[in-house]
């Protein structure tokens, strides 16, 4: 059966998990037919939003609201717009994500450096407090727009939005998105970009990806940074690897130092080829 | 801690849902929350308890129906739960890389009054 819902369709019926968003559930339909949820021990059919009866027996002064919302909604469909917006001007995004301290920025930096005249390209940087991010960013010779959340651990869809509003999106074709230093909270949060980059730099041990699973899933790229630091740190590559295929079977994984500039090349040739897809992309395909 | 703003999120539109039914109080919060959403049960509810009181859900129930992890593996035709969230099917080995369930963060359900 369907697993997102009880429903009876046959489990072989493809549901897909659409990017960075949650469980797409509207690859199949649920017509007429009756929704049994176990919970409540009967059934009702599902061609309005919620509806309302008496709960068990002997309690029928209180009543039950089926609901079925997503929590995260409002966040979902503002992610949404922000994509579409982004589609239409073939603009590639991407959400960097890490713990504080991994060298996100120093990584920026230097990919912004490196891909040169190739990519046009603009930071949006989110941190709780301070500009600092911002300043040594724009050494690189990108716009950025600093976004600072207060006590907000994570950037959600609407900052982003507005942020963008400070940037010349008719000429830009790469927008980074620097998340805040956070293995946790920004899992959940939608932006509307194209692809989830996880950055885990060797300081940090080699079982992060076993530690913290709902972040690494999630991730289209995987960056291990400060390689230049590997064996200081004792670090073992082949664990690490292993310990994100288990995890994330079908990230690209990348091993590069930022400082060194070892690694950096095949980095921003995925980015230039996935600045490809996403230009020559038909937008009614997304 | 992005649990306090989730938790808000679900209770205002808990009480809404009530307002709309007409009913003046929530006995019962019904949440599923997927081990892959990123967000902790426990926390939900220290948070719950922090933000019902002074609304309509002051002193409801605050349920949470952790959703495992499954995956669906293409070769077996079939769905498996992740243990420790490997993607590895337990029977042929293979990685997946379709999620089926696990990231949930829904309002299932309420209890109110009964107008």
């Amino acid at each position: 059966m369907c697993e997102a819902c009880g429903c009876g369709l046959p489990a072989g019926i493809p549901a897909t998990v659409s990017g960075p968003g949650h469980h797409d559930h509207g690859e199949h339909d649920h017509p007429d037919h009756v929704h049994d949820h176990g919970h409540h021990g009967h059934e009702h059919s599902h061609d309005h939003p919620h509806h309302h009866h008496p709960s068990e027996p002997g309690a029928a002064e209180r009543q039950t609201l089926d609901l079925r919302h997503a929590i995260l909604e409002k966040n979902d469909r503002l992610a949404e717009r922000n994509r579409g917006f982004f589609q239409a001007r073939g603009i590639l995004v991407i959400n960097v994500l890490s713990s504080p301290g991994s060298g996100k920025t120093t990584l920026i930096g230097q990919t912004i450096r490196r891909l040169g005249p190739r990519l046009r390209t603009a930071v949006i940087v989110g941190d709780l407090a301070t500009d600092n991010d911002a300043r040594r960013l724009r050494e690189s010779g990108a716009p950025v727009v600093q976004i600072n959340t207060g006590t907000v651990c994570h950037l959600e869809a609407d900052m982003v939005a507005r942020a963008v509003k400070q940037l010349d999106t008719a000429r830009l074709d790469l927008l980074v998105i620097e998340n805040v230093g956070n293995l946790v909270c920004p899992a959940s949060y939608d932006l509307g970009e194209d692809l989830r980059v996880v950055v885990l730099s060797v300081t940090e041990g080699e079982d992060k990806p076993l530690k913290y699973p709902p972040i690494f899933h999630q991730a289209h790229a995987v960056i291990v940074s400060k390689l230049d630091l590997d064996r200081a740190c004792d670090f073992n590559r082949e664990a690490a690897t292993a310990n994100l295929r288990h995890i994330a079977p079908r990230a690209r994984l990348f091993e590069l130092s930022a400082k060194t500039g070892a690694g950096l090349d095949d980095w921003c040739g995925y980015l230039v080829q996935q600045h490809e897809a996403v230009k020559h992309r038909d937008p009614l395909d997304a | 801690m992005h649990e306090l703003s989730i938790m808000q999120s679900a209770l205002n539109q808990a009480l809404r849902e009530a307002g709309l039914a007409g009913a003046s109080r929530v006995h019962e919060i019904r949440l599923r929350i997927g081990v892959l959403s990123g967000v902790v049960p426990d926390a939900l509810r220290f948070a719950f308890e922090a933000l019902a009181p002074g609304t309509a859900a002051h002193g409801a129930v605050l349920t949470i129906e952790e959703v495992p992890a499954r995956f669906w593996c293409a070769a077996c035709h079939r769905d498996f739960v992740a243990a420790n969230f490997y993607a590895e099917c337990p029977d042929c080995g293979a990685t997946s890389g379709e999620l089926r369930a696990g990231r949930e963060l829904e309002l299932s359900s309420l209890e109110v009054d009964h107008v």
